[in-house]
């Protein structure tokens, strides 16, 4: 039951190029450097936050397809997702490009659901490449999740920051430096955490229950990995992990890690660190790729973490149930480049 | 075909696993700083209510009526608690003061402009005026309730114990 849903892509997948784009707060932090597009306001040319997230999701897929140099004929699909009621964001984005669109929701978990999903399509001969794409912005998902956002309200010290950045990766049969392995499909989890600010202590569970799955499919341990990087489970969420996984595995340490809390510096004023689709899908887009083609991991399995929580389920007083899938990475040959 | 037995059994270590979560998450949340949150609050609350009570003065010195006085400096509090909201101010002043900023009439109309500049852009009408009380709504629903209940409540008094109405 254990290996229930874990893929291995029989044809094999690579990366292709990845592209972020990201919102001011984000250029300043850890990952400023690895961003390809840096706006310099919340809403830059465009006249809502909305347009805005379109324009960075557009600009990443741009950026992507010119980076591969690749034409929107020569990609077989476009998946993608954002956190905004029927995918607002997205489908706005992807009509600007002539490539058929698959519309992808699982919250913050939405990047990993669309590398999972294109990696087994590629891997099971369907498709050549497939460029895939997520974002958040802060803007947007506060003022529908939560409060308008001049509104003077506090937040408790365990609320996660919204991240306002857009990454989109390319996936294809050509062999690249980098490849993607396999993947596990994750349950939806739900432990009964109602506090809609306690984000990480929602999606904990989940990201525990996939990678004990995964772990298990692949008969592997954490030490086997260099990296094990989960979406935007934040600081405590994080910490919540490693509890819950210390009761089941040795070598629960400093592999892993959570873009959550790459994405912002201590200093930034971001509660306990950052979350939203486009912070896991901007860092495994832009940073990740880069780091281990210049070999500084070597298997790394990504794990995105999704809150499926919405204004109503909050409303109506629902306990919070959370995602998480999880694609693991490998650097092709003996060594890296 | 499940064991009923073993579902039960799995039922249960589900539970217990949830109750175990439950305290986890309960012991390892950081606590709010309860003592310093209560003094910001009373310290930019009260000078909120403080330069409301400067400007009551200034106004009578003025020689303008006392209710003139009082409704013209309530005014100035929303105006300028309005204008801050629009610079993109109060909801630092709200991060830092909590209750603060959000119980005086300042507050009030932080809570009405925040949301009508949010939603301006779905339009003045089905935007900004459908969702201008969104926040302020309930406010005003249990305050006049409020009020015409405790109408009620000294009208019966009075007119059981015969006093003037």
């Amino acid at each position: 039951m254990n290996g229930r849903a874990t893929f291995h892509f029989q044809i094999p997948v690579y990366f292709g190029g990845g592209a972020a784009v990201a919102g001011p707060k984000e250029g300043q932090g850890p990952m400023g450097p690895f961003f390809d597009l840096i706006y310099d306001s919340l809403q830059s040319a465009e006249d809502s936050w909305e347009k805005t997230e379109t324009a960075m999701q557009r600009d990443a897929l741009a950026k992507l397809l010119e980076k591969a140099a690749l034409t929107d004929g020569s990609v077989d699909l476009l998946l993608g997702g954002d956190l905004i009621n029927q995918l607002t964001v997205t489908n706005f984005a992807a009509v600007e490009r002539d490539i058929p669109f698959l519309g992808l929701y699982n919250a913050c978990a939405t990047m990993a659901e669309g590398l999972l999903l294109a990696s087994s399509l590629i891997g099971a001969g369907f498709i050549a490449d497939a460029a895939v794409v997520a974002s958040s912005h802060n803007a947007t998902s506060e003022r529908q999740f939560r409060f308008p956002t001049e509104l003077g309200n506090q937040r408790p010290s365990w609320s996660q920051w919204t991240v306002t950045a857009a990454g989109a990766a390319l996936l294809t049969n050509r062999p690249g430096p980098v490849r993607l392995i396999s993947g596990t499909v994750g349950r939806v989890v739900d432990y009964g955490v109602k506090d809609a600010n306690d984000m990480g202590a929602a999606m904990a569970p989940a990201a525990a229950d996939t990678i004990l799955r995964h772990l298990r499919a692949e008969k592997a341990s954490p030490a086997d990995y260099d990296l094990i990087l989960t979406g935007d489970l934040g600081r405590r969420g994080r910490r919540l992990l490693l509890a819950l996984l210390e009761k089941e595995l040795a070598d629960v340490d400093e592999r892993f890690q959570d873009c959550g809390v790459w994405m912002f510096k201590e200093n930034q004023d971001v509660y306990a660190g950052g979350s939203g689709a486009g912070c896991s899908a901007s860092v495994w887009s832009g940073y990740l790729p880069r780091a281990m083609i210049r070999g500084q991991y070597r298997r790394v399995l990504l794990v995105g973490t999704g809150a499926l929580l919405s204004a109503v389920s909050v409303g109506q007083g629902a306990s919070i149930p959370a995602i998480a899938h999880a694609v693991e990475l490998r650097t092709e040959g003996k060594e890296a480049r | 075909m499940n064991d009923p037995l073993k579902e039960s059994m799995r039922a249960s270590l589900e539970a217990a696993r949830k109750k175990e979560y439950a305290s986890l998450i309960e012991e390892t949340k950081e606590p709010v700083p309860l003592a310093k949150n209560v003094l910001l609050a009373f310290v930019v609350g009260g000078a909120i209510c403080l330069l409301g009570q400067v400007f009551y003065v200034l106004l009578t010195m003025a020689g303008l009526a006392d209710k003139t006085c009082v409704t013209l400096s309530l005014l100035i509090l929303i105006f300028l608690g309005s204008v801050l909201t629009g610079l993109g101010y109060y909801d630092r002043l709200g991060k830092i003061a909590g209750a603060g900023s959000i119980v005086p009439i300042s507050g009030f109309a932080n809570s009405v402009v925040a949301p009508a500049l949010e939603w301006r852009t779905e339009g003045i009408v089905a935007g900004l005026a459908a969702k201008l009380f969104t926040l302020a709504g309930p406010v005003i629903v249990f305050g006049v309730t409020g009020s015409a209940l405790l109408g009620l409540i000294k009208y019966i008094w009075l007119a059981l114990t015969g006093g003037a109405l």
